[in-house]
């Protein structure tokens, strides 16, 4: 082997050493998962989802799991940003990885007191808004879900921001480009996509639903086809970079969503079952590049040819 | 906390829906205390996904066992492996019982409900060294739910027996056995592992009779080490009720800090 491929990416805001992120809610704060590999090896990853004050979450269960995938409700249970900032961040500081933080809010006024705070503090690339949770508000509603309350929720928080801007989107939605072109107009840096798909179970025998809270955000392989095809929807329309995500448990999975037009992905789910995939993503698309002559990872960025 | 991808399983013993496997893990094995378990990947593929939890039974110089009952599809793929087989695991997790606290001259006692009883034979052999003889109360449906009272016997740990059908021993909950003896012979500490209503009727117990008492709680669980949140029980922590993550925070909490009504 005489060239090693270059895995990096330039996302004009951002630079990755590689396309391999962690995805929020899936990685706690990156320390739980020291144990079992080496932050440093990753592109970057995104901590779990941050709302002003400490919040307490859904009662349990939480989480059930159905075919290939997992639903959860976890109500996004937190820490808030001042226990994050003091006891959290400063045990980051020497990562050499990108740190992205994920800013919730209920309202557009918490978001923007979430990045005021956040503003302050150093060691973190981008914030990653998190627009599109769809546990905590009644029905699953989210601002993501409409198109004017996106370009009005962004809009305010990159004017107040002094760090690049990344909207997740969710995919609980008729036309995902809709509001991802909202997103992009209103001077999101990148969209994120696809947050959980809003699903159920139900216990035959007692009749009741597998969760506390009914309704809960299915992740994991199920999800990755349809992720996918909105990936490849929203990057056609966009021209800031796409990040993709939804179901990735392999190397494979990643080509086919920078081939759908991704400039990067997120992994969630898998971390649970194997905490150390995302080391051994990036090795084995290192062997992809190589073995199939590629120079570079962007190589591959939207290079689907039609069918 | 270790991932081992390629323990191989070196033993493997049945009683009807109830198995043990012994596997090979001399890291973990080495690092392992009673009460904490260890997650299991049972499928290559996606399904089931996620790992699933067993406390570890007992422990020996390499290989720790865990002992269970077929719930599920995860359970019945493991029950299906065989001697020499590799499997996936994560452990030692969470934190194990609090053993350090108990004072000399101390009786112990434990409540095991069916598949409950998993994590109070490494109990016992762990108290046996340290010097305080455990006697245990194993409750189950019906005879069948019971394999392992002899494996108790022959450790020298005293076990009293009750079925809810009365096919063996006392005919009842394993709660008024273990109430029947309670003006006879009154244990200063418990531990208690066991299904939801089996716990909250003895935390209650406990409570009233003012005996400290330390309970291994379950969970569904994401993860296993702290990461998706998915696992909360409500439990007391410096005087605020809080939904708390059992893998990391327990999965053995004190009575008095446990809440049960879930809401
Ligand atoms: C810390 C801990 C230690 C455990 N130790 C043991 C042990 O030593 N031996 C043993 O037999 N079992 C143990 N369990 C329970 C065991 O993990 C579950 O029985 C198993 O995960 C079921 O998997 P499955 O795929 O067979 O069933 P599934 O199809 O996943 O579930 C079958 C049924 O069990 C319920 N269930 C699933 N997971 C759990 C859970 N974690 N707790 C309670 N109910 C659940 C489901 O809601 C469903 O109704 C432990 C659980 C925890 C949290
Ligand atoms: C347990 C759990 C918690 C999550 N929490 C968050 C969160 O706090 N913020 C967020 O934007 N997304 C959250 N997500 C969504 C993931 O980041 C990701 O978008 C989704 O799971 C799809 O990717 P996957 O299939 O690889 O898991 C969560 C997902 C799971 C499974
Ligand atoms: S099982 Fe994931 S946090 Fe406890």
């Amino acid at each position: 082997m005489t060239d090693t491929p270059d895995l990096s990416v330039e996302l004009g805001f951002l630079r990755l050493k590689n396309p391999i992120l962690a995805a929020s809610g899936t990685f706690g704060c990156g320390l739980e998962f020291t144990p079992f590999i080496d932050l440093n090896e990753l592109g970057g990853f995104v901590v779990k989802g941050l709302y002003f004050e400490p919040r307490s979450g859904n009662p349990p269960p939480r989480l059930v799991e159905t075919a290939a995938g997992l639903i959860n409700a976890i109500g996004l249970q937190g820490i808030g940003v001042k226990h994050f900032t003091e006891t959290i961040l400063p045990q980051l500081k020497d990562l050499q990885t990108a740190v992205l933080v994920n800013i919730c809010g209920e309202s557009e006024e918490e978001y923007v007191r979430v990045a005021d705070y956040l503003n302050g503090h150093e060691g973190i690339a981008a914030y990653e808004l998190n627009i599109s949770c769809p546990n905590v508000r009644e029905g699953g509603r989210c601002p993501a879900q409409n198109a004017e309350s996106t370009y009005s929720l962004v809009r305010r928080v990159k004017q107040m921001s002094a760090r690049p801007i990344l909207t997740k989107l969710t995919p609980n939605v008729t036309d995902i480009t809709l509001i991802a072109r909202s997103a992009e107009e209103a001077g999101s840096d990148a969209v994120c996509l696809v947050n959980t798909f809003l699903a159920m179970a139900i216990d035959i025998h007692t009749r009741r639903p597998k969760l506390a809270n009914i309704y809960g955000g299915l992740s994991g392989p199920a999800i990755k086809p349809i992720a996918l095809r909105m990936v490849h929807q929203t990057a056609a329309v966009l021209s800031i970079p796409v990040i993709g995500m939804g179901g990735i448990m392999s190397a494979a999975d990643v080509v086919e969503f920078l081939l759908a037009g991704a400039s990067a992905v997120q992994v969630g789910t898998a971390n649970f079952i194997q905490p150390d995939i995302l080391p051994q993503i990036v090795e084995d698309l290192r062997r992809f590049l190589v073995k199939n002559n590629i120079k570079q990872i962007t190589d591959l960025v939207g290079g689907i040819k039609s069918p | 906390m270790l991932l081992d991808t390629k323990a191989e399983i070196v033993g493997r013993e049945s009683w009807g829906d109830y198995f043990l496997l012994t596997i090979r893990s001399p890291s973990i094995a080495e690092k392992a205390v009673p009460g904490q378990f260890i997650m299991i990947r049972t499928a290559s593929g996606p399904y089931p996904l996620l790992r699933r939890p067993f406390s570890i039974h007992d422990r020996k110089k390499d290989t720790i066992d865990i002992y269970f009952q077929i719930a599920g599809e995860g359970t019945a793929l493991l029950a299906a492996k065989k001697q020499g087989d590799e499997c996936d695991i994560i452990g030692p997790l969470g934190n194990g019982f609090l053993l350090d606290t108990l004072a000399e001259g101390r009786t112990v006692a434990a409540v095991g409900g069916g598949r409950g009883i998993a994590p109070l034979f490494f109990l016992g052999n762990e108290l046996q060294k340290l010097g305080f003889p455990l006697t245990v109360y194993y409750g189950g449906l019906t005879s069948g739910d019971l394999p392992l009272e002899k494996k108790f016997r022959d450790k020298g740990i005293p076990v009293h027996c009750s079925t809810d059908d009365g096919s063996t021993g006392f005919h009842g909950l394993v709660t008024d056995l273990f109430l029947s003896f309670l003006p006879s012979s009154r244990p200063d500490h418990l531990f208690v592992c066991g299904p939801d209503p089996m716990m909250k009727a003895l935390s209650r117990i406990c409570l009233e009779e003012r005996i400290s008492a330390q309970f291994s709680l379950e969970s569904i669980m994401g993860c296993g080490f702290g990461a998706c949140w998915g696992c909360v029980h409500k439990i007391k922590t410096q005087g605020e009720a809080e939904w708390t993550k059992i893998c990391q925070e327990g999965p053995v909490f004190f009575t008095e800090d446990i809440i049960w009504n879930n809401d």
